[in-house]
């Protein structure tokens, strides 16, 4: 230890229980606490998927457990439509925001970007916890954004905040989309059930969320760029690095405009502005200004809230899967033990695609009445992103072309990962043309695109990296028999219940409906609606598999060396699971390119990043990647 | 599905013994210390690239927020730009001279009138934030609400926000005055410089944000 010099220990391990795993500094108890959080999250969304599907398949059904859970959703244990329009916002807020968004780059970016870059920590590790406690209240408050109206005392718990914020209303959460679109959103009580104080609560949580994020991007890009070890330029990083920097970037220039809406937002519900409100609204029977409960509003603009949302809401799609990206780059590579194909095509595809992702946001806006001349631009933008997701695609099938590839779960996850991006993407070409949009935009066709390219494509990410990662961070390898188990009936399932979407949105069935037993052209598809669900049901069930399956492999699973999957990158250069300042005092030196597999007269069929020429018999200086 | 884990693991030596990684096992060479010397124990460019990267993200706000102005401004009504404003434009220019002269002083390591210079620059913080509140005294007079058109919500919106923005820099600034005034200066030039900079940074940016805000306010009406 005597080589140890100032700079590595900037804070030394703790010892009790509360500074070591509640309020860590260290960014992988901190990531780990990310991860932990968003599988809770993602357990609250899946379960409400869980009751949407039972209700489109099966309305009109009594489900008494219902009733039990949900007294005022579904009264009588039927569901009312305000309980699943709840769901719908409450499960796509949730997975959004508190899944998506915190496990990729939260979760995995925290734990594993400082130590593939050779970093003791993150930059500012006080910022860091503050920016995981800072998420976690926000999930706090969404969830009880839930329940604010549903009981008459919960309702009173904020009533000195003013009369918009006291709930108890009897009636369900907040009912706006995870857009939540204005005038609705930014009237409060007087534009109906879930208007009221739970909507407050939502447009709150997602402010905090907003300044979590912020810290959290603040933090990956100062230390991405300036506490790399030696060696370690921005061309050798992994491609793991580059994504969650470029999400990173992509957070810092958009969550502030989120922010900057939603406090407008919460302005007109809870003080009466109008940014969002235009004059003579008539709503709930009533005229803006006729009546207490609905003061005058004058002169906003409530498209104007769909552009600051989607202006912040198209990166954030970008946010969720470039991690997804990298993740899978990464693990394509190391299983095909190939170098990734086109290194630096990658990186500028990355960046590409983070950058167009800021000029696409009207895509989501065709059917608000813009201009068709504003509509075509948006349009091209958003097909000149395919591009680039070529780019990568054909990246990853040309790491594989040729290769002989050890088919791990996180390599079948990875795999997965490329499909569902393909097959989710190209309805994207559809969609993004205005035209098109216009009959398409509010059906299934629309659900079925997202989830499948940003939804179940990041989740796919997430698992890769986690059945990649496991054995780093617990010593264990997470159990490959389940594993595969868990992700041949998720990928089959997730095929079986969105594809049909496709089908659904081209038949055009309507989204966001509640029940379909009242339109007779649609009765036809009412088998294939019960086909979804049973395909849900099943792959949800199986998630079940997966969750027992990291609480029984963290205590029981097989060990695992430091380096179990001879991959190359600087986390498999330290013991497993690395210590307090990630390389016991000594921070690496970096010799080489991240991917330096299959090297030609090399003994090994990989050469880690941290070995210097002088170490590798027949290594000839290969500085970088190949080609 | 040929290939299971089994094998993978079996092979999976790390860095073994063969080839020794530089975590550890070899004494010299690695770390920062090698070539170029130890690692700076200090570095500047952290708390430099920390607030530009903070910059972006109010910088983006702002943008955002004037977008909104500027595609709420529908010219039916017309707000007076409070004359007070004009005072706090000069007063937040003056303040960025005054604390350029501090930051001045600081490398000429004059530490009596780099406090001064501090101290000026407070008082012109606190004299900014005092002549908004008068300005929406002025609004008020003049009839023009908080609750109303969108137009006239932004005088004090914008006001209020960039306000809040200034308030983390008048932190900022008595943050510099402590560590100055206790008095462990001297080991520690490097680190003061480096505070002083990127607080100096944050304020100048305050300054052109009011400017920016005040423009737009008087310009499209």
């Amino acid at each position: 230890m005597s080589e140890t010099h100032e700079g590595v220990h900037r804070h030394p391990a703790p010892t009790g229980f509360i500074r070591k795993y509640i309020f860590s500094l260290d960014h992988k108890v901190i990531g780990i606490q990310y991860i932990i959080l968003a599988l809770a999250a993602v357990l609250v969304g899946m379960i409400m998927s869980l009751l949407m599907r039972l209700q489109l398949s099966w309305p009109g059904t009594n489900w008494p457990i219902l009733e039990t859970f949900f007294p005022t959703g579904a009264p009588g244990g039927l569901m009312t439509p305000e309980f699943y329009l709840s769901l719908v916002t409450m499960h796509g807020t949730i997975m959004v925001f508190f899944v998506l968004t915190t496990a990729p780059q939260g979760g995995f970016g925290n734990y594993f970007l400082p130590i593939q870059i050779g970093a003791e920590d993150m930059a500012f590790p006080v910022l860091n916890m503050m920016s995981f406690w800072v998420t976690f209240v926000g999930f706090i408050v969404i969830l009880f954004a839930i329940v604010v109206e549903g009981n008459q005392s919960i309702g009173q718990w904020f009533a000195a905040l003013g009369p918009s914020f006291v709930g108890g209303s009897g009636t369900v959460g907040p009912i706006g989309g995870w857009t939540g679109y204005a005038p609705l959103s930014a009237l409060g009580k007087v534009a109906g059930p879930g208007q009221g104080a739970g909507m407050n609560f939502w447009v709150i949580s997602i402010a905090i969320f907003c300044v979590g994020s912020l810290l959290g991007a603040l933090n990956f890009i100062t230390t991405l760029l300036n506490m790399r070890t030696k060696g370690m330029s921005l061309m050798r990083m992994p491609l793991t690095c580059w994504a969650w920097f470029t999400t990173a970037v992509l957070a810092l220039l958009s969550f502030p405009v989120l922010l900057g809406g939603g406090i407008l937002l919460l302005l007109d519900r809870v003080a009466g502005t109008s940014f969002f409100i235009p004059g003579g609204l008539y709503v709930s029977g009533l005229l803006s200004g006729s009546n207490p409960n609905f003061p005058l509003h004058t002169g906003g603009s409530p498209i104007l809230w769909q552009h600051l949302f989607w202006f912040f809401g198209h990166p954030e799609v970008y946010i969720a899967i470039l991690p997804g990206m990298g993740a899978t780059s990464h693990i394509l590579a190391t299983f095909a033990r190939k170098p990734v194909f086109g290194y630096r095509a990658m990186v500028f595809a990355i960046f590409a695609i983070g950058l167009l992702g800021f000029f696409v946001w009207g895509h989501h806006m065709f059917i608000s009445g813009m201009s068709p001349y504003s509509a075509v631009a948006f349009s091209i933008l958003t097909l000149s992103i395919g591009v680039p997701s070529a780019v990568k695609t054909f990246n990853w099938l040309g790491t594989l072309w040729g290769s002989r590839i050890r088919f791990t779960t996180a390599m079948l996850f990875a795999l997965g990962f490329v499909s569902l991006f393909v097959a989710g993407g190209i309805s994207g070409l559809i969609l993004g043309q205005s035209s098109l949009d216009l009959a398409m935009h509010d059906t299934y066709i629309v659900t079925g695109h997202f989830h499948l390219v940003m939804g179940v494509a990041s989740i796919f990410g997430m698992f890769a990296a986690l059945y990649f990662w496991f054995p780093k961070m617990f010593g264990r390898f997470l159990g490959e028999g389940l594993g595969k188990f868990h992700f041949w009936i998720t990928f089959i399932g997730v095929y079986c219940i969105f594809m049909p979407m496709h089908i659904m949105g081209i038949a055009g069935m309507p989204r966001r409906y509640s029940q379909f037993t009242e339109y007779e052209f649609l009765k036809g598809l009412h088998p294939l609606v019960v086909f979804v669900s049973v395909a849900a049901i099943i792959t949800i069930a199986t998630q079940f598999v997966f969750y027992f399956n990291v609480i029984w492999s963290v205590f029981k699973g097989k060990k695992a060396g430091d380096n179990p999957w001879e991959a190359t990158t600087l986390e498999w250069n330290t013991a497993t699971p690395p210590p307090h300042d990630n390389f016991a005092g000594i921070l690496p030196t970096v010799y080489r390119g991240p991917y330096e597999f299959a090297v030609p007269g090399a003994p090994r069929d990989f050469i880690m990043q941290a070995e210097a020429d002088s170490e590798v018999p027949g290594g000839n200086g290969h500085n970088g990647h190949k080609h | 599905m040929v290939t299971s884990t089994k094998s993978v693991t079996k092979k999976g030596t790390g860095s073994g013994a063969k080839f020794p990684g530089p975590n550890g096992k070899k004494p010299g060479g690695n770390g920062w210390h090698g070539d170029d010397g130890s690692r700076r124990k200090f570095s500047p460019a952290r708390y430099r690239i920390t607030m530009w990267v903070v910059l972006a993200a109010v910088i983006m706000m702002f943008a955002a927020l004037s977008s909104v102005y500027i595609m709420s401004v529908h010219g039916e009504q017309r707000v007076a730009m409070p004359h007070m404003f004009f005072a706090s434009t000069g007063i937040i220019l003056f303040s960025s001279w005054t604390l350029s002269r501090a930051k001045r002083s600081l490398q000429l390591e004059q530490s009596r009138r780099y406090v001064n210079w501090l101290l000026v620059t407070l008082a012109l913080g606190l004299a900014f934030l005092s002549s908004q509140l008068i300005g929406w005294k002025e609004l008020k007079d003049a009839g023009v609400y908080f609750v109303g058109q969108p137009h006239s919500s932004f005088f004090y919106f914008f006001t209020a926000v960039h306000g809040v923005h200034l308030l983390g820099g008048i932190f900022l600034l008595v943050f510099l005055l402590i560590k100055s005034s206790m008095n462990i200066l001297k080991p520690e030039t490097e680190k003061r410089n480096a505070w002083a900079a990127v607080v100096a940074l944050y304020w100048h940016a305050m300054g052109a944000i009011w400017v920016w805000l005040f423009l737009l306010l008087l310009v499209l009406k």
